[in-house]
C-alpha cells in the first residue's frame, strides 16, 4: 500500500474540515449545557446519525468484518437481534423518562429515581469503561497508522489524541456530534465500493454463495453455515460461533443488547441532545434504519474475504496467517483496502477508518467529561459553583480524559487481549444495570437500597460465573476459570452471553427481594420517573411517520423481514 | 445550532468528489487495473460530488426559507 500525494490531500481536507467545525462552533459554547448537551437543540436526524456513529468505532469496523469472515452471516445478529429491538424500546418506552426527567446523564437519572449511592457506583464504573473504550480506539488507530503509513506508535498516538482534543475542547458535544455525522457518511462512501469491487472479485452474489459453501464444507459444517442466522442455531455444534438459539435470543438479543443500547450514556447522551421530547424519542428509531443495513457494509467484506481466501477469486486476494498458522481475521479491512483501492480511493478509505477510530474515541471522551463533571465533581467535590466554573471543569476533564485514554492505549499495547477484558466489562457493568433500569422505570416499588444491592450482586454474579467457566481451548486466567473450571463453553461468545444472563438474573432477583424488604420512595417523588406514575406522552406532531410508536413498529417489522430473509 | 451540519458535509464531499473524479479522469486505465477494471476514482468521485452538491443545495434552501419567514 503506497499512499501518493492525492491520498494525503484527501486526508488533509478531512482534517481541515474537522478542525474548522470546532473553530466555527467555539462561539456558540457559552453555557455548560451547550458544551455537554449541545444546548438540547439537535434535530432528530442529526442526533440519530450521531447515535449510531458514536458506536461505530474500531471494534465495530475492524471487528465486524473479522467476525463476518470467522462466523459468517450469523454476525448480523449483532444488528438485527442485538441492536434494533433495544433501540426501538429505548425510543418508544424509555426516552420519555430520560428526557422528561431533565436528567443530564444516565447516573443522574439513577440519583433522581433511586439514591446517591446507586448513582455514584454507576458513575465510577462508567467513567472507567469509557476511558478503556477510548484507549482501545486510540490504540487501533495507532496500529493502523503504523501498518499503513509506517508512522511509529508514539507519533500516531499523540497526533490523533491532539486532533480529538482540539475539536472537543473547542466545540464540546456539538463538535463531537457533527464529526460523528461526517464520519457516518465517510464510512458509507468509503466502504460501499469495497463491497462492490469485492463482490465482482468473487463472481457476484452467486459466486459468494458458492465460495461460502466451500468454506463451510471445509470446516465440517452444513453448506449454509456461513449464510444463515437462526437456521444453524439448533445446537452450538451446527454453527462456527458455538451458540444455540436460546443464548442468542436471551444473552445477546435481550440482556447484552438492551443493557448496552438502553443504559450506556455514550449513546443515550446523543438522544438527550435532541431539540424536543419527540425528537429525542425519534433519535434511536431513525438510527435503527441505517443500522439495519450496516451488516451489508461492514460484515459482507469479511464474508467476501474468506470466500476469496478458501474458494479463490479473480484477484487472488488471500487473508494472511498469524504466527500460529491461523487466519488473521483482523486484517480483512486493511487487506481489502490495499488490494482493491487505487490511489485516491485509498485515501478515502484510510480517512474513513481514521475518522471512525477518532470519533469512537471522541464519543467516549464527551461521555466521560459529562459524567465526571455532573456526577462526580458536582456531586462530591463542589456542589454550588457557577455555570462558568463547570464549563471550565468540563474542558479540563476533556484534557484529563484524553490523557487517560493515551495511558489506556499504552496499556492496551502491553496486553494484547484487553479487547476480551473490555467485552467482559460490558457483561459485568451493563448487563446488571439493565435490570436496575427495567425495575426502576416500570416498578414503582423498587427502592434505592434494592437497586444498589442488586447492582453489586449482579456484578458479583458475573465475576463468579466468569471465574467458574472457560471457553474451550483457553487457559484459565483472564479468559475465565480463575476460581475453578466447572463448565466449558464452546466459544468465548457463548461464555459472554451466559455471563450477561446470570448478571442480569441475579441483579433482577436481588433488587426485587431487597426492595420488598425496604421502604419505597413516596409516590409523589417518582412522578415523571416511573411508567405507572407518569401521564402518557402526547405526541406533538400529527403526521403518522413522525410518531414514535408507528415509526418503531415499522422499524421492528423491517428487522423481522431481514431475519426471515437470512434465516 | 450556530452551524447547519449540511454545510460542512456538503463542502467536504463536493470537494473530495471533485478531487477523486479529477484524479480518476487523468489516471485512466492504468489506475483502474487495481479495482478490477472499474475506474472507481472517477465514478465514485462523481457520486460523492453529486451527494455533496445536494447537501449544499438543501442547506441553501433551508437558509433561504428561514430568511423569507
Amino acid at each position: 500500500m503506497h499512499p501518493k500525494a492525492i491520498d494525503w490531500i484527501i486526508m488533509g481536507t478531512y482534517f481541515a474540515v474537522v478542525l474548522g467545525i470546532g473553530a466555527a462552533l467555539k462561539r456558540s459554547m457559552r453555557t455548560s449545557t451547550d458544551f455537554f448537551l449541545s444546548g438540547r437543540a439537535m434535530p432528530a436526524w442529526i442526533a440519530g446519525l450521531a447515535f449510531i456513529s458514536a458506536n461505530l468505532g474500531a471494534q465495530e469496523v475492524i471487528g465486524m468484518a473479522a467476525s463476518g469472515a470467522k462466523y459468517g452471516m450469523a454476525t448480523s445478529q449483532f444488528y438485527w437481534v442485538g441492536a434494533i429491538p433495544a433501540m426501538v424500546f429505548l425510543g418508544v418506552f424509555m426516552m420519555p423518562f430520560y428526557y422528561g426527567s431533565r436528567a443530564r446523564s444516565v447516573p443522574e437519572y439513577l440519583k433522581l429515581r433511586f439514591d446517591e449511592k446507586t448513582r455514584g457506583l454507576n458513575a465510577i464504573t462508567f467513567a472507567v469503561m469509557t476511558v478503556f473504550s477510548s484507549g482501545i480506539s486510540l490504540y487501533a488507530l495507532a496500529l493502523l497508522l503504523r501498518l499503513l503509513l509506517g508512522w511509529d506508535f508514539n507519533t500516531s498516538v499523540s497526533l490523533s489524541a491532539l486532533i480529538v482534543l482540539v475539536y472537543i475542547f473547542l466545540g464540546g458535544l456539538t463538535s463531537a456530534i457533527y464529526n460523528e455525522v461526517l464520519q457516518f457518511f465517510l464510512i458509507v462512501f468509503g466502504f460501499a465500493p469495497l463491497v462492490l469491487i469485492g463482490l465482482k472479485d468473487v463472481g457476484g452474489w452467486q459466486g459468494l454463495v458458492a465460495g461460502l459453501h466451500t468454506v463451510a464444507r471445509s470446516r465440517g459444517f452444513a453448506p449454509d453455515a456461513w449464510l444463515s442466522t437462526w437456521g444453524v442455531m439448533g445446537s452450538p455444534h451446527e454453527n462456527p460461533m458455538g451458540i444455540d438459539w436460546f443464548s442468542m435470543a436471551m444473552g445477546l438479543g435481550f440482556v447484552l443488547s438492551f443493557g448496552y443500547w438502553c443504559t450506556d450514556f455514550l449513546v443515550v447522551q446523543r438522544a438527550l441532545s435532541a431539540e424536543s421530547m419527540d425528537a429525542a424519542r425519534r433519535t434511536p428509531l431513525i438510527a435503527a434504519i441505517p443500522k439495519m443495513l450496516f451488516p451489508f457494509l461492514v460484515i459482507l467484506p469479511g464474508m467476501i474475504a474468506i470466500a476469496a481466501t478458501v474458494h479463490g477469486g479473480a484477484s487472488g486476494l488471500t487473508l494472511p496467517r498469524q504466527a500460529d498458522g491461523r487466519l488473521n481475521y483482523n486484517m480483512v479491512v486493511p487487506l481489502m483496502l490495499g488490494r482493491y483501492f487505487p490511489n485516491g480511493m485509498l485515501g478515502l478509505g484510510l480517512t474513513a477508518l481514521m475518522a471512525s477510530f477518532m470519533t469512537g474515541m471522541a464519543g467516549n471522551v464527551t461521555a466521560f467529561n459529562t459524567v465526571w463533571t455532573y456526577d462526580i465533581y458536582q456531586a462530591y467535590v463542589r456542589r454550588d459553583a457557577s455555570d462558568a466554573h463547570y464549563l471550565t471543569v468540563g474542558r479540563v476533564a476533556t484534557v484529563v480524559g484524553i490523557a487517560l485514554s493515551v495511558a489506556a492505549a499504552y496499556v492496551t499495547n502491553r496486553f494484547n487481549n484487553i479487547m476480551d477484558l473490555l467485552q467482559l466489562l460490558f457483561a459485568f457493568v451493563n448487563a446488571p444495570l439493565f435490570a436496575t433500569f427495567l425495575l426502576g422505570m416500570f416498578w414503582k416499588r423498587a427502592s434505592g437500597h434494592g437497586a444498589f444491592a442488586g447492582l453489586l450482586a449482579g456484578t458479583a454474579a458475573a465475576a463468579v460465573h466468569h471465574g467458574l467457566t472457560l471457553p474451550a481451548g483457553a487457559a484459565p486466567g483472564i479468559k475465565g476459570g480463575w476460581i475453578a473450571v466447572m463448565h466449558l463453553y464452546p466459544s468465548p461468545m457463548a461464555q459472554n452471553f451466559w455471563t450477561a444472563i446470570y448478571a442480569f438474573g441475579v441483579c433482577f432477583l436481588v433488587t426485587v427481594g431487597v426492595s420488598l424488604a425496604t421502604r419505597p420512595r413516596p409516590e409523589r417523588d417518582l412522578v415523571g420517573l416511573v411508567y405507572s406514575l407518569t401521564p402518557r406522552q402526547r405526541t406533538g406532531s400529527a403526521r403518522w411517520y413522525r410518531r414514535p410508536a408507528v415509526l418503531g413498529a415499522c422499524v421492528l417489522g423491517a428487522a423481522v423481514v431481514l431475519n426471515l430473509l437470512f434465516w | 445550532m450556530g452551524l447547519d451540519i449540511r454545510i460542512p458535509v456538503g463542502a467536504l464531499f463536493s470537494l473530495l468528489g471533485l478531487l477523486l473524479a479529477g484524479y480518476g479522469l487523468q489516471g485512466g486505465a492504468a489506475l483502474a487495473q487495481r479495482s478490477l477494471g472499474i475506474n472507481i476514482d472517477l465514478w465514485w468521485g462523481a457520486v460523492m460530488a453529486v451527494f455533496g452538491a445536494a447537501m449544499l443545495l438543501l442547506a441553501w434552501r433551508a437558509r433561504a426559507r428561514a430568511r423569507s419567514r
